[in-house]
C-alpha cells in the first residue's frame, strides 16, 4: 500500500468526492488562488496546499475562491447544503470562528430540529488547529469542544493519513453538518493509505495500542505524544490502552468504557484548555459510567487554562509533552487509594 | 407591465391571507393560545406579495423573524402556519420550530430566522446551489432596516456581486429596528445607497405600492434569472404593530399607528388604484376578504384542536443519521 501524507490523502479524498458527485464543491479563501491576478490560478491551493490542483480539474464553478469573509462563507455552505450542494467549506484557522460561529451554531446545527425533521444539511467544515508554530493566540487554538458541544454538529479530529481519508470521504457523504479538524502539524506525517475511496464510520474509536495498566484516551497531534510516553512506560513494564475517538460527536463511550473496566485507571490527553474540554468530558462520563472500575483518580493532562503564547519557549510548556503525559500515567499506576 | 385579473385578484388575495392572519395572531396571542414571541408583519404586505409573485415553487427565499408574510407569499399553508404558532404536532415544522424558525423547503421557504442578519448569507448559498447546478432559479432575502446593518448582510451583498449569484436582497425599512428610529441607526439613512456601494443595482421604492414593489422586483428578478448577478430593493414602509405582539411601543406617537393605518395601508392603495383604474371591482375585493377571512377562522379552529407533540419527538431530528 503506497505511504501517503495526511495533505495527500485528504486532496485525494476530496479529488475522489468531487469525481462521483457533482454536487460537492470546495469553497473558502484561496482555496485555489491568484484570482483577479496577474500571477497563476492555483497559486496556493489552500494557504497549507490540501487543495492544491483540484481547480485544474473540477474549475472555477466547483473550487470557489472566496473574499476573506467568514460569515458570508459558512453562511453560503449552510444555504448552499440545504438548497443541494455538498460544500466543502474551509475556515483556515479554527480560531476564525470568532467571525462566523452564528452561520455553524444558530443556521447550519439547527435547520433539521427546528425545521420538524425536514432539512439535511449536507455540510463539511474543514478546519486547521493547532499550537506548535509560533502563530500565538489567534491562530493555535484546538476548538473542538465548541463544536462538540453544540447539538446538531458532528466533530471530526483525525490523527493520522489513513483516519484522515476515510473520515473525510465519510463527512462528505454525511447528510448532517460535519466539522473537520485538522491539525496544522501534521500536514506531512505520512502513514498507508489506499488508492481508492473508503469511509470509516463516525463514533468508531481506533484502539491503538493494547495494554492493561493503564486506559489513555488521546486526540489528534497528542495521539502520537501518547504513543510516544507509552513506548518509554512499555520499557518500565507499564502498558498503556491508547485510545483515539477519532471523532467527539458523535463519541465511542462503549470502547473507552470497555477499556476503563478493565484496567481501571484512566489518563486523557487533550490539547485543547481544560475548562469545559473533551478531556473534562470523557473524565465526566467515566466518573459517570464506570465508576466502580477506578482504581486511582482520573487524571487529564491538557493545555494550561491561557491563551496560547507566542514564544517558543511558553508554546512548548502550552503544549502537553511526551514526558508529562508519561508523569500522568505512572502517577495513576502507582496509586494506592 | 400589466397584470392580469387573475394576477390581481391572486395579490391582493395574499395580501389579504397575511392581513388576516397577522390581525387573528394578535387576537389568538393575547388569549395565551400561542406560546413564545409573534412579530407580526401587517403593514408591510405589499413588499413580500410584490417580490413573491415574480417566484416560482423551486426558487428560495430567506426570512426574518417577522416571516409570516413571507412564507404566506411564498406559498406555505396559512393553515399549517398556524398550527406551528399554536405549537402543534401538525403545525409546518411540527411544532418545534415556532413563528421564529417556521420553514417549509418544499415551498422554497428556507426559514424566518431568529438572528437578525441571519438570512443573506443563506441566500447566497441558495443562489450558489442554482448557479453551480444549473437551474434557472433565483434567491431572495428579506432584511429589516434593522438587519441591513449587521456585517453578515455586507458579507452576503460583496460575495453575491463576487460570485455574480442570482441573488436579491430585499430590505424592508420599517422605520424601527425593535424600539430605535432607523434615521438613528442607520448611519447612512439610505439603506439602497448603501448597497449600490457594494456594486448592486439598487432601487428604494414605497411600500405603500404594491406596482411599484412589484415593477421593482420584476427587473431585479429577470436580471437574477438571466445570469445578470444580484440586485438590491429598498422598501419604504411600515408596520401597524409593536416589534413583537406586547411591545407597549413607548418610542412611537399614540396617533401614529392610527395615522399609518389611515395614510399608508398598501391593501387600501391598492383598492383605489385598481378601482380607479377599473381594473376590479369593489364586489370581487369584499368578496376575496370574506374568503380569507373564513380561511383563516378555519385556521384557528383546527390548530386549537390540533394535539400537542408527542414527547418522543423531544430527541427526534438532531441529527440525520442518529
Amino acid at each position: 500500500m503506497p505511504f501517503k501524507s495526511i495533505r495527500q490523502a485528504l486532496n485525494e479524498a476530496l479529488a475522489q468526492e468531487m469525481r462521483s458527485d457533482p454536487r460537492v464543491v470546495v469553497i473558502g479563501e484561496d482555496v485555489a488562488g491568484g484570482a483577479g491576478t496577474e500571477g497563476q490560478r492555483d497559486a496556493y491551493g489552500g494557504v497549507l496546499g490540501v487543495t492544491k490542483g483540484l481547480i485544474g480539474e473540477f474549475g472555477e464553478a466547483r473550487v470557489i475562491d472566496t473574499p476573506i469573509t467568514e460569515s458570508a462563507i459558512m453562511g453560503a455552505a449552510a444555504g448552499a447544503a440545504v438548497t443541494g450542494l455538498r460544500p466543502v467549506a474551509e475556515l483556515m484557522f479554527c480560531d476564525f470562528l470568532g467571525v462566523c460561529f452564528d452561520q455553524i451554531l444558530n443556521q447550519a446545527a439547527k435547520f433539521r430540529y427546528m425545521f420538524g425533521g425536514k432539512a439535511k444539511t449536507p455540510l463539511v467544515i474543514r478546519t486547521m488547529i493547532g499550537a506548535g508554530r509560533s502563530a500565538a493566540a489567534q491562530h493555535s487554538q484546538s476548538l473542538y469542544h465548541i463544536f462538540t458541544s453544540v447539538p446538531g454538529l458532528k466533530c471530526v479530529v483525525p490523527s493520522n493519513a489513513y483516519d484522515a481519508k476515510g473520515l473525510l470521504i465519510q463527512a462528505i457523504r454525511d447528510d448532517d453538518p460535519v466539522i473537520f479538524c485538522e491539525h496544522k502539524l501534521m500536514y506531512d506525517l505520512r502513514a498507508e493509505v489506499p488508492d481508492e475511496p473508503y469511509t470509516i464510520p463516525f463514533g468508531e474509536a481506533n484502539i491503538v495500542r493494547d495494554g492493561d495498566d493503564v486506559t489513555v484516551v488521546a486526540l489528534s497531534r497528542m495521539v502520537h505524544y501518547a504513543d510516544e510516553a507509552a513506548d518509554a512506560l512499555a520499557k518500565d513494564g507499564i502498558e498503556c490502552d491508547l485510545i483515539d475517538p477519532r471523532t467527539t460527536s458523535p463519541l465511542d463511550e462503549d470502547t473507552i468504557l470497555e477499556s476503563v473496566e478493565r484496567t481501571g485507571r484512566l489518563v486523557v490527553v487533550d490539547e485543547a484548555t481544560p475548562r469545559c474540554s473533551i478531556a473534562t468530558d470523557v473524565a465526566a462520563l467515566v466518573a459517570d459510567k464506570a465508576f466502580a472500575a477506578l482504581k486511582s483518580p482520573v487524571r487529564r493532562v491538557t493545555a494550561p487554562h491561557t491563551p496560547v503564547p507566542f514564544a517558543p519557549s511558553l508554546e512548548k510548556l502550552y503544549i502537553p509533552s511526551p514526558e508529562r503525559i508519561a508523569a500522568a500515567v505512572r502517577e495513576v499506576y502507582e496509586y494506592r487509594g | 407591465m400589466q397584470l392580469s385579473r387573475e394576477e390581481l385578484l391572486k395579490a391582493y388575495r395574499d395580501m389579504a391571507t397575511i392581513r388576516r392572519f397577522e390581525e387573528r395572531v394578535q387576537e389568538e396571542f393575547s388569549k395565551g393560545g400561542i406560546p413564545g414571541f409573534v412579530h407580526l408583519y401587517a403593514g408591510e404586505e405589499a413588499a413580500a406579495v410584490g417580490v413573491c409573485s415574480h417566484l416560482r415553487p423551486q426558487d428560495y427565499i430567506a426570512s426574518t423573524h417577522r416571516g409570516h408574510g413571507h412564507s404566506i407569499a411564498k406559498g406555505c399553508d396559512p393553515s399549517l402556519m398556524m398550527q406551528e404558532l399554536f405549537a402543534k404536532r401538525t403545525g409546518l415544522c411540527g411544532g418545534k420550530g415556532g413563528s421564529m424558525h417556521i420553514a417549509d423547503l418544499d415551498r422554497g421557504m428556507l426559514g424566518a430566522n431568529g438572528i437578525v442578519g441571519g438570512g443573506p448569507p443563506l441566500v447566497v448559498g441558495a443562489a450558489l446551489t442554482a448557479k453551480t447546478l444549473g437551474r434557472n432559479t433565483v434567491a431572495v432575502s428579506f432584511t429589516g432596516d434593522g438587519g441591513s446593518n449587521q456585517g453578515t448582510t455586507f458579507e452576503a451583498m460583496n460575495m453575491a456581486v463576487v460570485l455574480k449569484l442570482p441573488a436579491i436582497f430585499m430590505f424592508e425599512n420599517n422605520q424601527y429596528g425593535e424600539g430605535t428610529a432607523y434615521e438613528y441607526a442607520v448611519g447612512s439613512r439610505d439603506i439602497a445607497g448603501r448597497a449600490a456601494g457594494f456594486g448592486l443595482p439598487a432601487v428604494k421604492v414605497s411600500g405603500d405600492d404594491f406596482f411599484a414593489v412589484h415593477e421593482a422586483a420584476r427587473e431585479a428578478v429577470e436580471r437574477a434569472r438571466s445570469g445578470g448577478g444580484p440586485s438590491a430593493i429598498e422598501v419604504d414602509t411600515c408596520r401597524f404593530y409593536g416589534h413583537h405582539s406586547g411591545d407597549a411601543q413607548l418610542y412611537r406617537g399614540k396617533d401614529e399607528v392610527r395615522r399609518l393605518r389611515d395614510e399608508r395601508d398598501c391593501l387600501k392603495h391598492f383598492r383605489r388604484r385598481v378601482g380607479e383604474a377599473r381594473l376590479l371591482e369593489a364586489t370581487a375585493l369584499d368578496r376575496v376578504e370574506n374568503e380569507v377571512t373564513a380561511l383563516i377562522d378555519h385556521a384557528v379552529e383546527i390548530a386549537r384542536a390540533a394535539p400537542p407533540p408527542d414527547p418522543d419527538v423531544l430527541l427526534h431530528d438532531v441529527y440525520v443519521s442518529y
